[in-house]
């Protein structure tokens, strides 16, 4: 099993199977082994982990989002915590209040966002970097306010509830509530995870890495600038106003605390630790990010007995071990965790003959 | 010695996309000026290409070439004058007798580049512009973005028509890696390769978008005398094999000669010379602005 799951060259005898994600034997292996694993999750951990695990799926789906605009396109975005927010907000109220079917709730939030992010996109038009940054930081403070300020949205009580799941004539159990998210989410990650690597293996795609890497030389083998980057802002932001309503359904209230500033950061963080431009480091900078305060905490009451300072100054602890995760990654593995993955699986491949 | 090394393997798609007959007037620039604020890089540019022709611009250091292939492309623009784009009309493509009529031109100096690309004008940049973090590939894959449908929805689902069109360009994209030899770089990062090598990526993501008009700001410009006499090659091969017209910026007087059918002189941004090259090289102010830039 171990040797099937270890590659040792590539062979195409057409583009087609050249095309494909997983052409060697060794690579269906571990996307079977992976599957397995993934499956077996459930009966393994208990609802404490299940719930921090179904958080880590739909930050991935938000984080492969994020990476759309910021890894791929180059268009870097502080505004994910907003963008979410009018997700969670737009698929609670449909539900909730007009007794859309949720199904169609999470598409008009996914629509939703798409179009709202193009507006806030329409900055970058202009602006670049640290300009855009800025920008994008004021679309974030902006949608905030208005999520705040405007009654409408939650009829004066400042939060929404959002019904259990409901859907297809499916109801989430209470018994089960975690186990059975954790398999919706799982397989909306794996779909949205594979729309996202095809816009990347097409044309579409194509043209945005082009606007990141040389945006003369792009607009100069014809690719519409503006178009490529409103396009980016709205797709990037579909996934964003899907992550942001299935936390709306998931966590069954919805409120503006939720989606400050942190919450773009720390976005932010998922992909710099996972991998800029990599669909599989968002997914892996998303968990790696949502279980970092539990392992820091973890580590805290361990070293309780020798350091028992980390335990008292828990937040602070957990605050410095976040910035020096970043820093950590920033300077010795700015592509990532992926870039490490890909490293042990070229390690392996010419194993035996290592050197 | 010439042997014609590329013709080892029959090509399907021509990388031509003017239907233009040879010997008509492709490219016409009629009293070009650009400013930088005190500075004119332009002064009443005159210049017409001929389908068909390898058509040379030289000239001395900040003489304004590569200010008027920027022009040309839609970089920069224009502060006065016309660049007009021949083209065969609609449907002049297919009749025997070819009347003025069925010509259709366009001004390129009021379009933004992605028109201008779209009007089947491609180039290479004097300071190599490639896609870095992409591979070989990609890049020449992005040269076929004008020919790709790109429809976000499309792509998302993979299976059906995107997947089809990825099949479709790829061939093509196959035959422009394996006429420039850029094979074993392939999958590798264009980043990381060599300057020599970089140079040819480039050439070949112009060669995929089929252009009708091929502009080459100094393809050959910090190489050594091998690798020259290679892109020169590769520069003729694509010339005789597709019939493209080529605009090539050089400072290596040996190669124009050998290669241009007609050469430009600009100096401090006018045309001091035009004609062959012999008519050129026998051009008093040519000889001047050379030896007064010491070359
Ligand atoms: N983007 C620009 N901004 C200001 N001045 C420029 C710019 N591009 C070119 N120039 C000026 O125009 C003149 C012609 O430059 P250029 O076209 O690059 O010359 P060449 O390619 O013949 O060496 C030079 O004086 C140069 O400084
Ligand atoms: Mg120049």
């Amino acid at each position: 099993m171990v040797m099937a799951a270890v590659q040792t060259g590539r062979y195409h005898r057409s583009y087609k199977s050249e095309l494909r994600l997983w052409n060697t034997t060794p690579q269906i292996t571990r996307m079977i082994i992976l599957a397995i694993v993934l499956v077996l999750i459930p009966l393994v951990f208990d609802n404490y982990w299940m719930a921090l695990f179904n958080t880590a799926l739909i930050a991935s789906i938000g984080a492969i989002g994020l990476n759309i605009l910021v890894g791929f396109t180059g268009q870097i975005s502080l505004g994910q915590g907003g963008f979410l927010a009018v997700g969670a907000f737009t698929s609670a109220i449909l539900t909730d209040r007009m007794g859309v079917p949720v199904f169609f709730s999470i598409l008009g939030a996914v629509l939703l966002t798409a179009a709202v992010g193009m507006i806030f996109g329409l900055p970058a038009l202009r602006l670049k970097g640290l300009y855009l940054a800025i920008a994008t930081l004021a679309s974030q403070m902006v949608i905030i306010f208005i999520v705040r300020r405007w009654e409408f949205l939650t009829e004066g009580q400042g939060f929404v509830d959002v019904m259990r799941l409901e859907v297809f004539g499916f109801s989430i159990t209470r018994a089960n509530f975690e186990q059975q998210w954790y398999m919706i989410l799982l397989v909306i990650t794996i779909i949205a995870a594979f729309i996202a690597t095809n816009i990347f293996r097409t044309g579409v795609g194509r043209s945005f890495m082009a606007v990141r890497d040389q945006d003369i030389a792009a607009s100069a083998i014809g690719v519409n600038l503006t178009r490529a980057k409103i396009t980016a802002f709205g797709v990037s932001n579909g996934f964003v106003g899907l992550a942001g309503a299935l936390m709306a359904h998931y966590t069954e209230i919805v409120s503006w605390e939720r989606f400050t500033l942190d919450i773009s950061i720390q976005y932010l963080a998922m992909i710099i630790v996972g991998g800029l431009g990599s669909v599989a480091g968002s997914i892996y900078g998303a968990t790696f990010i949502t279980l970092l305060p539990v392992l820091t905490r973890m580590a805290a009451d361990e070293l309780g007995g020798v350091a028992p300072a980390l335990r008292q100054q828990l937040p602070a602890f957990e605050h410095a071990i976040f910035g020096l995760t970043i820093i950590v990654f920033l300077i010795f593995e700015p592509k990532g965790l992926n870039r490490i993955w890909e490293r042990i699986k070229e390690y392996f491949r010419y194993w035996p003959f290592r050197y | 010695m010439e042997e014609k090394h590329v013709r080892t393997r029959a090509y399907q798609h021509s990388l031509s996309g003017s239907t233009l007959p040879p010997g008509e007037t492709l490219l016409q620039v009629s009293d070009l000026s650009l400013r930088f604020g005190g500075v004119k890089a332009l002064t009443d540019v005159n210049l017409t290409v001929e389908s068909g022709t390898i058509h040379s611009i030289i000239g001395p250091n900040g003489a304004g070439k590569s200010s008027l292939l920027n022009c040309v492309s839609g970089l920069y623009k224009a502060t006065a004058g016309q660049i007009m784009l021949h083209r065969q009309g609609k449907q002049g493509k297919s009749t025997e007798n070819r009347r003025p009529a069925d010509l259709e031109a366009k001004d390129l100096s009021r379009l933004p580049p992605h028109r201008v690309a779209r009007l089947g004008v491609a180039r290479s940049f004097q300071n190599i512009e490639l896609f870095d973090q992409l591979s070989v590939l990609d890049n020449i894959m992005l040269g076929r973005h004008i020919h790709t449908k790109k429809d976000p929805f499309m792509a998302m689902l993979w299976f059906g028509p995107a997947k089809r069109q990825e099949i479709r360009q790829r061939e093509l994209v196959e035959e422009v890696i394996h006429l420039l030899k850029l094979q074993e770089y392939r999958n590798q990062p264009v980043g990381a390769l060599a300057y020599g090598i970089q140079k040819r990526v480039e050439l070949g993501r112009a060669l995929a978008m089929q252009p009708a008009l091929l502009l080459l700001d100094e393809p050959m410009a910090g190489m050594n005398v091998e690798e020259k006499e290679d892109m020169a090659r590769y520069i003729l091969d694509i010339h005789e094999l597709a019939g493209l017209t080529v605009v090539l910026i050089e400072h290596d007087m040996s190669v124009v000669m050998d290669i241009s059918n007609r050469v430009t002189v600009l100096d401090f941004g006018k045309v001091i010379g035009d004609g062959t090259p012999t008519e050129v090289m026998e051009n008093p102010k040519v000889i001047e602005a050379y030896l007064g830039a010491g070359e």
